[in-house]
C-alpha cells in the first residue's frame, strides 16, 4: 500500500479506456460536455472517430448509446454520476437495463467527495438505484489498480454495467499483480474482532483504520467489495460468522447502498446487527474532498471511534 | 420479397387494422387509435421499403425501425407476423401472461423488433445511435423511427433532433404520425408542440409531409427521402387517430381503450 502516491479512480479510468480502445474496435466512448474532467478525452485524443459528444443532454447520451449498443459495438458512457444516473434514469431503465443493451455506464464524480460543487453534483443514490434495476451489474472500485482491471473486465460481460468513480485522487492499495474477479470481495487479514466493509473512495479509509486499532491490539478485517450487483454473499457470510462487529461504510447514502445490500444478504442468510457508515440521508455541501470526509464522518478516525464506542455487539 | 402492387399493400392494412380489433378486443386493453394511424406507414415500410429478412431477424446489413410510440404496439406485431416473423396465431396472446407479444416491443422476447419502447421520446435518440454506429461500419442500413405527435413534447426529441443535425445523420429518417390527438385531447390544446415542420426545419431536418394513409403517396415520399444527403429527413404523415372505423375516427377517447363486443363487431365489419 502506498499512502504517499494518489490517483482518481476517473483518471485511471480514463487512461484504462484509451488503452482498451487500442485492444479493441468495438469501443465505442461518448460523453456529454464533460470529457476533460471525466477524462474520456485521453480516449477521444487517439480514438476522434469512435468518440462522440453528444452535449449537455444526459437523457439523449444513454439512449443514443443504446442504439450504438445493438450494432454489437461495446459503448462506454461518461457523465458526473448525477447526471448519467438521475438525469437519465428512466432512459437507462427502459433503453438500457429492460433491453438489456451492452451499455457500460461510467459515471465519475460519486459522492461527497465531488467536493466543491456541493450538493447538486454530488451523488449519493446512484448505487441504490442502479442496483436497483434488473440486468444491471453494479462497480465501485476504489483504487487505480482495480479501476484499471475493472474498466477492461467490465467489457468481457454482455450487458449493462454500472462503474463507480471519484472525483478525488485516493491512495493505490493494490499491486499491479492483484487479482481481482467480478462478484467477488477482496478480503484484506483474517481478524476476528470485527470487520469493516467498505466500497470506493472509503477503502483506503478502512484499511487506515485497521492500522490504527491494530495498534491498540484489535484485529480487523476489512473487505473492499467493488462488485455492489452482484454482491459476494459468501464472504459476508463468512465475517458476519467470524467476526464480533460489521461495520460498513461508504461515500453514499446509507440509504439504499453497500450498507442496504450487506443488510440485506444478512438477513435473510445470517441475521446479525450491522453498523452503517456513510451519508446519513443528508444532501452534502461546497467544500474540499478531503474535509467534506471529515465532516460526514467517513475517515478512518470514524471508523476507529464507530468500532470503539459501539458496545451493541 | 418487396410488393409493389398497391392493392397487395392495401389489403395488407386491412388485415393490419382487423388484427388490430382483434388483439386488443381479445386482451381487452391496449391502443386501437393510436395503432390504426400508421399503419400504411408501417406496411410500406415493411412491405416495400426495408431491406429485411424475416428469416434472418438479426442480419446486420438490414434497415432498423423503432415505434417509438412503442403503444401502437398491435400494428407492429400484425406486420411482423404478416411478414413471417412469427405465428400469426400468437397474435391472440397479446398483453397475455407469458406472451412474447408484451403490451410495448420487447426486442428479447419477439424476433423482428429492433428496439424495445414504450417510454415515450426516447426512440429518436436510440435511432441516432444506430445511424452512428452503421455509419461508422460503413453499412448502408436505413433507420426508421416513428414518432407519435403528442410525443414531440417530449423534450428528449429535440435533443435527439440536435444530434441527428449535428452528425449529419441522413440514414435516418423520422416518421411523426400526425394525428393531432394525444390522451387528454388535442395536441394544440394540451401542449401545442405546432408548428412541427418549422420546428425540425430550423433543427436541420429536410421537411417532408404526406398523407400518412396514401399508400402510393408513402412510396414515392420514402423513396423520395432516400435521395436526400447531409443531413436527416423527417416526414410528417398527416394522419386519422382510429382511421378505419367510424366511432374510433379522430376520437381521444380510443387513444387506450378495448371495444366491447357490439363495438368489436361493429369495427370487424367496417373493415
Amino acid at each position: 500500500m502506498n499512502w504517499d502516491k494518489k490517483i482518481a479512480t476517473r483518471q485511471s479510468y480514463g487512461e484504462a479506456l484509451a488503452e482498451l480502445g487500442k485492444e479493441s474496435e468495438k469501443i465505442i466512448v461518448l460523453d456529454a460536455d464533460l470529457s476533460k474532467t471525466t477524462k474520456t478525452e485521453i480516449f477521444a485524443k487517439q480514438f476522434p472517430d469512435r468518440f462522440f459528444d453528444i452535449g449537455i443532454a444526459e437523457q439523449n447520451l444513454i439512449s443514443v448509446a443504446a442504439g450504438i449498443a445493438t450494432f454489437n459495438f461495446i459503448p462506454y458512457v461518461s457523465s458526473f454520476a448525477v447526471f448519467a444516473t438521475g438525469r437519465a434514469y428512466d432512459q437507462i431503465r427502459n433503453s438500457i437495463a429492460y433491453p438489456k443493451l451492452n451499455v457500460k455506464i461510467c459515471a465519475t464524480h460519486s459522492g461527497v467527495t465531488a467536493g466543491e460543487d456541493g450538493a447538486t453534483h454530488q451523488m449519493i443514490e446512484d448505487i441504490s438505484m442502479m442496483r436497483t434495476l434488473p440486468n444491471m451489474t453494479v462497480l465501485s472500485t476504489s483504487d487505480d489498480t482495480q479501476t484499471r482491471w475493472a474498466v477492461k473486465e467490465i467489457a468481457k460481460i454482455n450487458g449493462p454495467v454500472y462503474l463507480r468513480l471519484c472525483r478525488l485522487a485516493s491512495p493505490i492499495i493494490y499491486n499491479d499483480d492483484t487479482k481481482f474477479e467480478i462478484g467477488k470481495g477482496h478480503q484484506f487479514g483474517e481478524g476476528t474482532d470485527g470487520t469493516v466493509i467498505a466500497t470506493g473512495i472509503v477503502v483506503a479509509e478502512a484499511l487506515k483504520a485497521q492500522e490504527k486499532l491494530k495498534k491498540q491490539g484489535i484485529d480487523i478485517r476489512v473487505i473492499d467489495i467493488h462488485t455492489i450487483k452482484p454482491i459476494d454473499k459468501d464472504i459476508i457470510i463468512k465475517a458476519a460468522k467470524e467476526t464480533k462487529k460489521i461495520i460498513t461504510i461508504e461515500d453514499h447514502n446509507i440509504i439504499g447502498g453497500l450498507g442496504s445490500s450487506v443488510c440485506e444478504v444478512l438477513s435473510t442468510e445470517y441475521p446479525k446487527n450491522v453498523i452503517r457508515m456513510g451519508i446519513n440521508d443528508t444532501f452534502g455541501t461546497s467544500g474540499k474532498g478531503e474535509e467534506l470526509m471529515k465532516f460526514f464522518h467517513i475517515t478512518a478516525e470514524d471508523i476507529v471511534n464507530v468500532y470503539l464506542n459501539n458496545t451493541q455487539n | 420479397m418487396k410488393i409493389t402492387n398497391i392493392e397487395e399493400l392495401e389489403e395488407i392494412s386491412r388485415n393490419v387494422r382487423r388484427d388490430i380489433i382483434e388483439q386488443v378486443y381479445k386482451a381487452k386493453s391496449g391502443h386501437p387509435g393510436s395503432s390504426l394511424s400508421c399503419v400504411e406507414i408501417l406496411a410500406v415500410l415493411y412491405f416495400n421499403q426495408m431491406n429485411i429478412n424475416p428469416k434472418e431477424p438479426k442480419m446486420e446489413e438490414r434497415d432498423r425501425l423503432i415505434l417509438s410510440k412503442g403503444h401502437a404496439s398491435p400494428a407492429l406485431y400484425s406486420i411482423l407476423a404478416q411478414k413471417g416473423y412469427f405465428p400469426k396465431e400468437e397474435l391472440k396472446d397479446f398483453r397475455k401472461l407469458g406472451c412474447r407479444l408484451q403490451g410495448h416491443p420487447d426486442l428479447k422476447k419477439l424476433p423482428g423488433v429492433d428496439m424495445s419502447s414504450g417510454s415515450l421520446g426516447q426512440g429518436l435518440s436510440v435511432a441516432c445511435g444506430m445511424a452512428l454506429a452503421s455509419k461508422l461500419k460503413k453499412q448502408k442500413n436505413k433507420i426508421y423511427c416513428i414518432v407519435g405527435d403528442g410525443e414531440l413534447e417530449e423534450g428528449q426529441i429535440w435533443e435527439a433532433a440536435m444530434t441527428a443535425s449535428h452528425y449529419k445523420l441522413d440514414n435516418l429518417c423520422v416518421i411523426v404520425d400526425n394525428n393531432n390527438l394525444q390522451i387528454d385531447g388535442k395536441i394544440e390544446n394540451v401542449m401545442n408542440p405546432k408548428p412541427i415542420d418549422k420546428k425540425f426545419e430550423s433543427f436541420g431536418f429536410e421537411v417532408l409531409e404526406v398523407d400518412g394513409h396514401n399508400i402510393e403517396k408513402l412510396i414515392k415520399i420514402f423513396e423520395y427521402a432516400k435521395q436526400i444527403q447531409e443531413k436527416p429527413t423527417v416526414i410528417i404523415a398527416k394522419t386519422i387517430k382510429g382511421k378505419g372505423v367510424s366511432f374510433m375516427e379522430n376520437k381521444a377517447e380510443w387513444h387506450g381503450k378495448a371495444p366491447n363486443d357490439e363495438e368489436y363487431k361493429n369495427a370487424i365489419n367496417q373493415l
